[in-house]
């Protein structure tokens, strides 16, 4: 059997289309995981990030988080949490959370640290205050990065998020750890290329999302 | 009125930036700010608008310290142009233009009406308008930096270096237009440079600044060239400050010989073969070169460049007879005819009254 057979297979059968155990479900599922973790990262490391891009502060703090965060095994931290405080959803979340932190933090503190010298001081000798020059000029002129940092952490939460299934939770990585277990690889196949298809669309998302949300004068090309 | 009373800036690791300043820069002036690098030019500027904080003295504004009212009131107040014109780069020409006013209060509408009518001012076409900073050049840029400083018509202007970053050609109009745009606006104006020539150009005060933030000396262009106060001066002002003094000396009092002129196709007078050189100009009285009477049919002499006869000043006049080979300079007047030749030993005669005038007046 070719990967195409196994494909035809998972996708035609019924008791992927509808129920607890279809498509769909598993979808939002991932999503809701996904953006949860996503969202939480943000919270944490945007306002921590574009407050040290703003006081040219911490430099190698954040190249240290990001070095660590790259090393951090998540699978390992999962089930040493799920052993350590049971199973729960928030369990699954640390672990996700963590590793969209880093990108998150050194993408926006480059970012920010990258705006020109001289249109921050010009702000702030027009008397913009502290906080007008971080909402007018440092996060619009950093913008095209700090999008680049949530989409570097997007695209690794969404498919770090297959082992919510390892620790019972559902998302395309139920596929994957039940096909395992059953032999059935057609399911493992599918619950794969769900993955990878998720992570494509979360790129075209944050695509759109640059078009739409960054001034063409950053546009340089 | 800016005043500066025994204003100094030291810095935590020891170094003096500026050292004991007392400066008063009038209304509606240019007041340059000008010395080598480490004089504590920029920090005084910055002190102006608190983006740095004095160690010790006052710095008031009509009066009034400006410690006074909230920072970001007082910016607000006091345009700021600098040397890469900071422009945002995030935003069009006219929202940059628009930053203060709109950090003012003004609505949307408005705060455009008023970009585009600083764009006129500042000699950029409006169709600029919604074109963003890196699509301009950097003499464009540095014309929005200045709209951008006088968008909300504040009394004070403080400019560090605004026209170093672009070429001598672009430069060299700049500083022309704006000194037209201060004709018409009269601001109180601190102006940073370390180039001698432009403070020369555009002061009407100059303050020279030394190492460490010592005033060297505080004059108008002309006495700076005429009595430097020191050997740091003298040196600063550079070798050609004789000659360059004579900018400030009208043409006006040469006398300019209007005999040396023939009209092309006409054949000179007996008494002009005498003169070792004569100026052929065309049917409507523009110079063409210098021809010898000696030897007829011999190419024209190009005359350099010509000096205006009521406005240039002697330095134009002494320049246009050393550059031409035939050491005579070409006077015309506004449509370019030519009204008459002076040589260099006339040129230098003058000068030399005009020192001994000035001698005599002291």
């Amino acid at each position: 059997m070719n990967l195409f057979d196994y494909l035809r297979r998972f996708f035609s059968d019924p008791a992927y289309h509808s129920g607890y155990n279809s498509i769909w479900t598993r979808l939002v599922e991932h999503c809701e995981y996904s953006l949860y973790a996503l969202l939480i990262a943000a919270v944490i490391a945007l306002p921590l990030a574009i407050l040290s891009g703003h006081a040219n502060r911490g430099d190698g703090t954040v190249s240290a988080v990001a070095v660590v965060g790259r090393a951090m095994p998540s699978l390992g931290l999962l089930v040493l949490l799920a052993a350590e405080l049971g199973l729960s959803l928030s369990v699954t979340m640390i672990p996700l959370v963590l590793l969209g932190i880093p990108p998150i933090l050194l993408y926006t503190h480059a970012g920010v640290r990258a705006v020109d010298p001289a249109a921050v001081d010009a702000a702030r000798g027009l008397g913009m205050t502290p906080w007008q020059v971080v909402r007018q000029v440092e996060i619009p002129a950093a913008l095209p990065l700090i999008l680049a940092g949530l989409r570097a952490a997007a695209v690794q939460i969404v498919a770090t998020a297959t082992l919510a299934a390892v620790v019972s939770f559902g998302g395309f990585g139920r596929y994957i750890i039940d096909g395992l277990y059953q032999y059935d690889y057609a399911q493992v196949v599918g619950g794969a290329v769900l993955v990878a298809g998720l992570s494509l669309v979360t790129l075209l998302v944050f695509w759109l999302l640059d078009r739409l949300l960054v001034s063409p004068g950053l546009r340089t090309r | 009125m800016i005043t500066f009373e025994n204003v100094s800036k030291r810095y935590p690791d020891g170094t003096e930036a500026v050292a004991g300043l007392s400066l008063e820069a009038p209304d509606a002036a240019i007041t340059v700010l000008v010395g080598p690098s480490g004089c504590g030019k920029t920090t005084t500027l910055r002190m102006t608008n608190r983006l740095v904080e004095p160690s010790g003295g006052r710095i008031l504004v009509d009066g009034a310290d400006i410690r006074e009212r909230p920072v970001a009131q007082l910016r607000r107040g006091i345009g700021y142009v600098i040397q890469h014109a900071g422009l945002f780069p995030h935003r069009t020409v006219a929202e940059n233009i628009a930053t203060v006013p709109r950090l003012l209060g003004k609505d949307r509408r408005a705060a455009r009406k008023r970009s585009l009518e600083l764009m006129e001012l500042v000699g950029l076409e409006t169709v600029l308008a919604d074109r963003y900073p890196h699509q301009l050049s950097g003499g464009q840029q540095q014309r929005v930096g200045v709209a951008r400083a006088l968008a909300a018509d504040p009394a004070i202007l403080l400019m560090d270096e605004p026209f170093s970053a672009v070429d001598p050609i672009v430069r060299k109009s700049l500083q022309e237009q704006f000194l037209q745009i201060q004709a018409e606006v009269g601001k109180t104006i601190l102006f940073v440079t370390h180039d001698i020539d432009e403070a020369i150009r555009i002061g009407d005060r100059i303050a020279v600044l030394r190492e460490g933030g010592h005033l060297a000396q505080f004059a108008a262009p002309r006495e700076l060239l005429e009595k430097p106060a020191d050997a740091f001066v003298e040196q600063f002002l550079g070798l050609d400050r004789g000659v360059r003094r004579l900018t400030f000396i009208s043409s006006n009092g040469l006398n300019l010989r209007t005999d040396a002129l023939v009209k092309r196709g006409v054949e000179p007078e007996a008494g002009q073969l005498e003169l070792p050189w004569l100026l052929l100009v065309d049917e409507a009285g523009a110079p063409l070169g210098w021809i010898e009477p000696r030897r007829p049919g011999a190419a024209p002499i190009p005359i350099g460049h010509p000096f205006r006869a009521k406005d240039d000043s002697l330095r134009a006049a002494l320049d246009a007879a050393v550059l031409c080979p035939t050491g005579w300079a070409v006077g015309v007047d506004e449509a370019g005819r030519a009204v008459g030749v002076v040589s260099q030993e006339e040129i230098a005669a003058a000068i030399r009254e005009a020192h001994r005038a000035s001698l005599e007046a002291v």
